[in-house]
C-alpha cells in the first residue's frame, strides 16, 4: 500500500527520457503549468499534474506514454470480467455492431463482458436525489471526469465542496457485477474486474482514487490496446451473421459519457455541460468569483467531445459521437431475446448499491499557495512581482518555464535562476555582466549540450551567416 | 510578529458591466497564493464583486484599494457618483434603485448591500449625496 502522499501524486502519464527531444510542446500546452524543461528533457512536477493528457496529444515523438497493466494479468482470475465503456463501440466502422464488438471481447479471453454504462440509470436517479438534498450548494459539480476532480483539487480548492460525492458508473457496474457473481457462488478472490479506459485520468482514478480507499476495479486495459486486438478478431471472423445477443443499454446510458450525457438528464433546476479543459478552467474561474448565478448542476469534462475525445481512443471523436448517437436512437428497436451478459438488470432502488456509492469528501491540495506561512508567502509574492517586471512578457519558454510569470515563481521557489531568461542574458551581456560562455552554459543546462554544440552546424555555418 | 503588507489598486469604470469582475479575480488569485482559507476567499470575493458592481451600476468612476497583511484584507472602494441618501434603507433586502436596463442585465435585484454585509466581517459605508460613496470591507484571515 502506497502512502497517502505517493497516492496523490501517482500519474498514468510517463515521460520517456530516452525518446524526449526536449521540444517544450508539452510544457507550453499544460493547463496546470506542471511541466518544465531541464537538461534537454521535459520534467513533470507531479503535484501539479491532473492527468488530463494534453501533453500526450502534442508530443511530436511519442515520448509520453500511458502506463498499463500487463494484459496477461486477467488470467490470474478464473472469472474475468471486462467492463467496456460505450465509447469503445463507437471506435469501429458503421458496419460493425456493438453486440459483435462485445462478443469479440468475449472471444479474447474474458468470461463476462459488461458495459460500463449499465450503472447509469441507477446513478442518474441518485444524482437527482443528491441535487434535491443539497440545494444550498450551487452549482453541484459532477465527479464523472477524474481529471476535472483533480483540476478542482489543485487549481480551484474553494470548489471541492461542490463536487457530488457519488461514484462513477463504472464503479456502480463493478460493485453490482461482483455482488451478482459472488451470489452465484463464485469466490470473491476468483473474480477479476478489468476496465477498458479511454484516457489516462481514469487509470489514475482506479490506481489512486480520490474519495475512496481502494477501487473495486482490479486492473485497467488501455482502449487503443484492446482496439487493436478486437479489430484483428473482427477482421479474421468468417461468419459475419452470428450476432449473439444485444446490449441492454438505454439510449441515455449509451450517450452518458458524451458531452451533455449527464446534464440533459438532470430533472430539477438548470444544468450546463462544458467540455475541453481550458473551457472548464475559464468557466470555473467565474464560478469561483460567484459571477455565475442560478446554475444547479455542472457537467465538466476535460476532453473535447468528452470521452469520445479521450487520448486512448483511436477513432475520430466526431465520428464516435455520431455513431453513439445513432446507436442510442436504435436502442429501443432491438429485436426480442435475451440481452447478452448483463450482470442482471440493476434495480433502480438497489439498497446494497445505495450503501456503497458514496465518496469521502474530496480534499483540496492547492498548487497556488506560495508558502504555508502567510508572511513568507507575502514576501515571495512581492519578489515574484518584482522579478516579473524585469521579464519581457514574451512567454517564449526558452528559460525552461512556460511563462515569464512561472519563471518568476520558479526563481522565488529556488527552482530556477533569473539568468535563464535569454532577454536578461542579452541585457547582462551588453553591460559586460555576463560573457558568452556563461550564457551558453546556462542554455546548455536547460536545452542540453547537443542543441548548443559549437560544432553542430560546421558545414552550414557560413551559409547561415 | 511580522508586518508584511501588500497594496493593490484597480480603477473602475461606471457603466462598463462587461469588464466587471477583474479586481475580484485578481484578489482571489492573490489570496490563493497566500494560502488564505477557502471560505474567507469566497466571502471576500463575493463582497468585493457586489461592491464593484455597485460602482459600475451607479457611479461615474471609482477606485478599489486593497491592503493585505497577515491578519486581514482591507478593501476600500471610493467612487464619484450620486451617493446614497439613506444608507439604512439601502441595506434592506430587496431595496433597489437600479434602472430597468440594469435589472435586465441581471444586476440590481436589491441584494447587493445585504449580500456584502453577510460576506464581510466589517462593512462601513459613508456617502455624500451628489459627491460619492466610500465602502470599506474588512475580512480577517484567522478567527
Amino acid at each position: 500500500m502506497e502512502s497517502e502522499k505517493n497516492r496523490q501524486f501517482h500519474h498514468a502519464l510517463k515521460f520517456r527520457e530516452d525518446i524526449c527531444i526536449g521540444c517544450s510542446h508539452c510544457m507550453n500546452i499544460c493547463p496546470t503549468e506542471a511541466i518544465r524543461v531541464g537538461h534537454g528533457k521535459a520534467q513533470l512536477h507531479a503535484n501539479r499534474c491532473v492527468d488530463c493528457g494534453e501533453c500526450y496529444r502534442v508530443c511530436p515523438v511519442g515520448a509520453i506514454i500511458v502506463e498499463q497493466d500487463d494484459f496477461e494479468n486477467i488470467y490470474k482470475f478464473n472469472t474475468r470480467i471486462a467492463l467496456i465503456p460505450s465509447v469503445f463501440t463507437g471506435q469501429f466502422p458503421d458496419s460493425v455492431g456493438s453486440s459483435e464488438i462485445l462478443a469479440a471481447v468475449h472471444d479474447l479471453g474474458f468470461t463476462h463482458v459488461f458495459e460500463v454504462e449499465e450503472g447509469v440509470e441507477f446513478l442518474n436517479d441518485r444524482f437527482n436525489e443528491y441535487v434535491l438534498a443539497h440545494k444550498q450548494v450551487k452549482p453541484l459539480i459532477s465527479p464523472f471526469c477524474p481529471a476535472i476532480v483533480r483540476l478542482i483539487q489543485v487549481k480551484f480548492p474553494t470548489l471541492v465542496g461542490n463536487i457530488i460525492l457519488l461514484k462513477a458508473p463504472v464503479d456502480i457496474t463493478a460493485i453490482h457485477a461482483r455482488k451478482v457473481l459472488t451470489g452465484q457462488g463464485i469466490a470473491p478472490d476468483d473474480i477479476g474486474i478489468f476496465y477498458v479506459t479511454p484516457c489516462a485520468a481514469k487509470i489514475v482514478a482506479v490506481k489512486s482514487p480520490v474519495g475512496e480507499e481502494k477501487s473495486v476495479i482490479d486492473g485497467v486495459i488501455n482502449m487503443n490496446y484492446l482496439y487493436n486486438k478486437i479489430f484483428k478478431i473482427l477482421r479474421q471472423k468468417k461468419d459475419k451473421t452470428d450476432i449473439p445477443g444485444f446490449s441492454a443499454l438505454s439510449g441515455k446510458s449509451v450517450c452518458w459519457s458524451l458531452t451533455h450525457g449527464e446534464a440533459d438528464h438532470m430533472k430539477k433546476g438548470r444544468s450546463l455541460a462544458i467540455d475541453e479543459i481550458n473551457n472548464v478552467i475559464e468557466f470555473l474561474e467565474k464560478v469561483e468569483n460567484e459571477e455565475i448565478d442560478g446554475i444547479d448542476f455542472l457537467e465538466l469534462r476535460a476532453c473535447d467531445e468528452s470521452c469520445a475525445g479521450g487520448i486512448l481512443c483511436p477513432g475520430n471523436r466526431f465520428m464516435t459521437v455520431d455513431k453513439l448517437r445513432n446507436r442510442a436512437l436504435n436502442c429501443g428497436l432491438n429485436p426480442g431475446g435475451t440481452p447478452r451478459d448483463t450482470p442482471g438488470k440493476i434495480d433502480r432502488t438497489d439498497g446494497y448499491l445505495s450503501e456503497n456509492i458514496s465518496l469521502d469528501p474530496v480534499l483540496p491540495r492547492s498548487i497556488m499557495k506560495l508558502d504555508d506561512n502567510m508572511a513568507e508567502a507575502m514576501i515571495k509574492m512581492k519578489r515574484i512581482y518584482e522579478l516579473n517586471r524585469l521579464l519581457p512578457q514574451v512567454d517564449c519558454g526558452i528559460c525552461g518555464s512556460p511563462t515569464c510569470k512561472s519563471l518568476s515563481e520558479d526563481v522565488v521557489q529556488n527552482q530556477a535562476s533569473i539568468k535563464q531568461c535569454i532577454f536578461i542574458q542579452k541585457i547582462l551581456e551588453q553591460n559586460d555582466k555576463m560573457d558568452v560562455q556563461e550564457s551558453v552554459q546556462i542554455m546548455k543546462s536547460i536545452w542540453s549540450d547537443n542543441k548548443l554544440d559549437q560544432n553542430s552546424l560546421k558545414d552550414e555555418i557560413n551559409v547561415i551567416n | 510578529m511580522t508586518t508584511e503588507k501588500m497594496h493593490f489598486e484597480y480603477p473602475v469604470e461606471g457603466g462598463n458591466f462587461s469588464a466587471a469582475g477583474f479586481p475580484s479575480s485578481q484578489v482571489k488569485k492573490t489570496l490563493k497564493q497566500l494560502n488564505v482559507d477557502g471560505n474567507v476567499i469566497k466571502r471576500t470575493v463575493v463582497a468585493l464583486y457586489e461592491a464593484e458592481v455597485n460602482i459600475v451600476a451607479h457611479a461615474f468612476k471609482g477606485v478599489i484599494a486593497v491592503d493585505i497583511d497577515t491578519e486581514k484584507i482591507h478593501i476600500r472602494l471610493t467612487d464619484e457618483g450620486p451617493g446614497i441618501p439613506d444608507i439604512k434603507k439601502a441595506m434592506e433586502i430587496g431595496y433597489s434603485t437600479a434602472t430597468p436596463e440594469v435589472r435586465e442585465m441581471g444586476f440590481g435585484a436589491g441584494m447587493g448591500l445585504s449580500n456584502m454585509k453577510t460576506n464581510a466581517d466589517s462593512l462601513v459605508i459613508t456617502s455624500e449625496v451628489g459627491k460619492g460613496t466610500i465602502v470599506e470591507i474588512i475580512n480577517y484571515f484567522h478567527k
